[in-house]
């Protein structure tokens, strides 16, 4: 039986909300902060996705966004390597179309039962960006969602899926724009979404001798807030058959919103359930997954619930504007070496350090001499991107090489649980020196570090327990 | 194991240094010129009765340069890098070129020229990550020091409004001692407020708890000390010479404190048993060490054994290393005030050492010392070099 193994998402820290200067939308909105983009994000929903199962057995990736780093340059090898798979993998990505997530997801399941992989990740994840103050920007917000799709051990199985290709210019990039161009509105809603998308799912309605009422969950992608709710309607669907489209606390996540509701849909799925997952771009994509009885001893990570929690309210829209439209340019500057980039993969993207087999010293950067007993090539790999650890020492860093809205930086040495230190700068913290004392927990999180030479060039950042952050009465 | 001593072995007789700051009318070349010249001046000696040369610079990665500047005529140079303590080092190895009777006489010359970077501070900041060559997450020197004045607050319990009226102390004094310097970069006194309300750089380091980034060249003179007679009475005679590397122990093992700098405490150990030195604090009348920091300079007055450990902050309040205190600490003002040009610096403190042992100090001058000694640490507490220099006047030569 094939379909979904396991889920994953991430939601960025940061919001837009009222509680931010210039923040125009009655809705909160979650953006990705300076140090991340849809790799990043992408990186982190698999994590969550993976947990503890061993990484070893995943025998592919596939990565969608229409916001990958690199025009020419496969994303799905970072997220791989940063993940810690193995090398003999299947990667791609998929992308252009807000289609691609559940594409991917469907591809997934077509690449197991063909057998071509036993276990494959899929990662979905967007960063679009509409033109600054206008209604798109309002609209848009930024998540991803991962999910593991193998052959054993499935908490939902794929049952049925009808696909239409429709040519249409409604919310289009080119090759070398920077933000969402989109037509005449009325003619985009009424001629494209909402023409689209209730005449295809009734055709897989009929295809399928199925009604709405046999649905138990819709994960429906909308273009907004407003025309989702009529298209719900529409579709004949009950309220309590539509999942929240996150449009009050996330935002559109373009390639990944359907996904990003899939999840949430399973999180409080019973056995039994059918999930319908609709996916809008260029056409249409309806999906049904059937929930099994696998899902009652599943548990979850963190997941769409605990990220959604999890928040800090950005103070100032002008700062976001900063780091969302100008951090970015990799264009300016020098770059990390490429070579050095190749050499040190299991360094810098996986985060492996050594552990010394005479004396079991855990050291990071990996070591070939180990720095405590001196044995010389005695060293086992070691991975520590899953392992907290506590702040050793720390400054707050009012001069770091860091945009001014993050400043004072915080830069610290990192003592982890299972031995090493090494010295990394937190991010997502609070900017006092009381929030960030010496012993606190930190965890890692994968980030976009610095970019020039027209690399995006990533490593790891520490940044305190995601749920650290959740509001005390949530709790 | 071979343990050589270069104690009493060589001399030095003559030193120059240039007036550091931001010398935007000065190349390089200008000041190397003016450090050599001043130094030949001081020996009486001629530029062709240079031998050989060591060049220390972290910047300017040849030797050459030297030798085109001063139009050294295919002599022997060795162009020197060992981070802060490159001057220093470039005067050990000229030390070991006399002592190893190669050479009757050379020169030490370090010279740094940073003011033509266009930036402020020594850069970093901005991080790479991972990698051989990446491996700094970010921030500049004053964020790898604070590190250590944080835990120094944690493990011996400080808070920050304790501590920080005694890292303004040291500015305090550095700023005074370098107010009586004419070649000190910055040549004004400073109040303890001033240090307090300083801006923010790496909490708790502000901005005067921070050393001066400048322009500087420095050089010395050295003989066998046999010779030392024949170019001038008040010599100094090198009493000791340590180096100590770091292999990033503080860096990657949990073992590893963070409250002091193991490069120092080795270094100091091996100057102090060539010198024979038993008790630093009650034995050295003065001494220049590294405050790029003024947490650096505590730290080091425990780590050099001039305080106890966890004691220093005590014996700050007391005023114990004040320029009329028990043991002068940077009486030339040290790399707060006086500047640092890297290259330069560890020359520039025994050009302080050398004129206190001669009485030529100025309104700096301690009462009749006779043994001084000049300390850098370069890089970042966990790992770094460790160095440390004891020089003692002419006629200390039978103390031991």
């Amino acid at each position: 039986m094939v379909g979904i193994v396991s889920y994953g998402a991430y939601v960025p820290l940061r919001r837009l909300g009222k509680g931010t200067q210039g923040w125009r939308s009655p809705n909160e909105k979650a953006v990705a902060y300076y140090d991340e983009d849809t790799m990043t994000m992408a990186v982190a929903a698999a994590i969550d996705c993976l947990g503890d199962r061993d990484r070893q057995t995943v025998d592919g990736l596939y990565f969608a966004s229409t916001t990958a780093p690199y025009k020419e340059k496969l994303a799905a090898t970072t997220a791989a390597v940063a993940v810690d798979l193995r090398k003999d993998i299947i990667t791609a990505d998929c992308g252009d179309t807000l289609r691609s997530g559940m594409g991917a997801l469907r591809m997934a399941i077509d690449t197991v039962k063909a057998g071509s992989a036993k276990q494959l990740l899929i990662t979905a994840s967007d960063c679009r960006l509409g033109d600054p103050g206008g209604d798109l920007d309002q609209i848009f917000g930024d998540g991803a969602a991962a999910f593991l799709i193998g052959d054993s051990d499935v908490i939902a199985t794929l049952e049925a899926y009808y696909s239409v290709s429709n040519e249409l210019f409604d919310y289009w990039r080119s090759d070398t724009a920077k933000f969402v161009h989109t037509w005449e509105d009325r003619w985009v809603q009424e001629e494209g979404y909402m023409k689209v998308v209730p005449k295809v799912v009734g055709a897989f309605f009929a295809k399928y001798k199925m009604s709405p009422k046999d649905i138990t969950k819709v994960a429906l992608y909308g273009n907004n807030q407003r025309r989702h709710g009529q298209v719900a309607k529409a579709l004949g669907l009950r309220p309590e058959q539509v999942q929240d489209p996150l449009f009050s606390t996330v935002g559109n996540t373009g390639t990944a919103a359907t996904p990003m509701q899939l999840v949430s849909a399973l999180e409080d799925a019973k056995p039994g359930d059918k999930i319908l997952c609709i996916a809008y771009g260029d056409g249409c994509d309806v999906i049904l997954f059937q929930v099994t009885d696998a899902i009652t001893g599943y548990k979850p990570n963190r997941a769409m619930k605990t990220h959604l929690a999890a928040k800090m309210i950005f103070p100032n829209y002008q700062q976001y504007f900063g780091f969302h439209h100008q951090a970015r340019d990799t264009e300016s500057g020098g770059g990390p070496a490429a070579s050095v980039l190749a050499r040190e993969v299991p360094e810098i993207y996986a985060l492996r350090g050594t552990k010394c087999n005479v004396c079991g010293t855990v050291q990071y950067p990996p070591q070939r001499v180990c720095v405590k007993c001196q044995a010389k090539d005695q060293m086992e790999s070691f991975r520590l991107s899953d392992r907290r650890g506590k702040i050793y020492t720390r400054v707050l860093d009012y001069a770091a090489g860091v945009p001014a809205y993050e400043r004072p930086a915080v830069n610290f040495y990192l003592d982890w649980d299972c031995g090493g230190r090494a010295n990394f700068q937190l991010t997502d913290k609070k900017p006092n020196i009381e929030d960030v004392p010496i012993g606190m927990e930190v965890e890692m999180t994968f980030r976009n570090i610095i970019n020039g030479g027209g690399i995006h060039h990533y490593w790891w950042k520490a940044m305190p327990i995601r749920e650290t952050w959740i509001a005390k009465e949530e709790k | 194991m071979a343990v050589g001593n270069i104690k009493d072995k060589v001399a030095v007789i003559g030193m120059g240094c240039v007036k550091f700051g931001e010398n935007w009318d000065k190349s390089a070349s200008d000041m190397m010129i003016d450090a050599a010249y001043e130094a030949y001046e001081d020996a009486g000696i001629e530029p062709k009765d240079i031998e050989a040369a060591w060049f220390g610079s972290t910047q300017i990665s040849l030797g050459e340069p030297l030798a085109y500047a001063l139009k050294l005529d295919h002599k022997p140079i060795t162009r020197v890098e060992n981070l802060c303590a490159t001057a220093t080092d470039a005067f050990r190895n000229a030390c070991f070129g006399v002592a190893s009777g190669m050479y009757d006489v050379v020169m030490a010359l370090g010279c740094e020229k940073l003011k033509d970077s266009g930036r402020g501070g020594l850069g970093g900041g901005g991080g790479g990550g991972g990698g051989d060559m990446l491996f700094i997450p970010s921030g500049g020197p004053h964020t790898a020091f604070a590190q250590m004045a944080n835990r120094y607050m944690e493990e011996y319990g400080w808070t920050y409004d304790e501590f920080k009226p005694i890292l303004a102390k040291i500015a305090v004094k550095n700023h005074y001692n370098g107010s009586l310097n004419p070649k000190a970069h910055f040549q004004q006194a400073i109040t303890e407020e001033q240090a307090i309300n300083a801006p923010m750089m790496s909490w708790p380091l502000g901005l005067y708890d921070c050393c001066g980034v400048s322009d500087g060249s420095a050089a010395a003179i050295i003989t066998r000390a046999d010779m030392a007679k024949s170019f001038r009475d008040d010599y100094t005679l090198v009493k000791g010479v340590g180096l100590a590397v770091g292999a990033r122990q503080g860096w990657t093992r949990q073992d590893f404190d963070m409250v002091h700098m193991e490069p120092t405490v080795q270094a100091g150990r091996q100057a102090y048993e060539q010198a024979g030195i038993k008790d630093p604090f009650k034995e050295i009348d003065l001494a220049e060490v590294h405050d790029c920091f003024s947490i650096t300079e505590l730290v080091i007055m425990e780590d050099l054994g001039f305080s106890p450990r966890g004691q220093a902050p005590e014996y700050i309040k007391e005023g114990r290393f004040l320029l009329d205190g028990d043991l002068a600490v940077n009486p030339d003002g040290g790399l707060k005030s006086f500047g640092h040009p890297i290259g330069a610096s560890g020359l520039r403190m025994l050009y302080e050492v050398y004129k206190q042992m001669q009485g030529k100090a100025g309104p700096r001058q301690r009462k009749n010392p006779t043994l001084g000694l000049t300390h850098n640490f370069g890089f970042n507490p966990g790992s770094g070099v460790g160095s440390v220099t004891i020089m003692g006047q002419a006629d200390t030569k039978s103390f031991s």
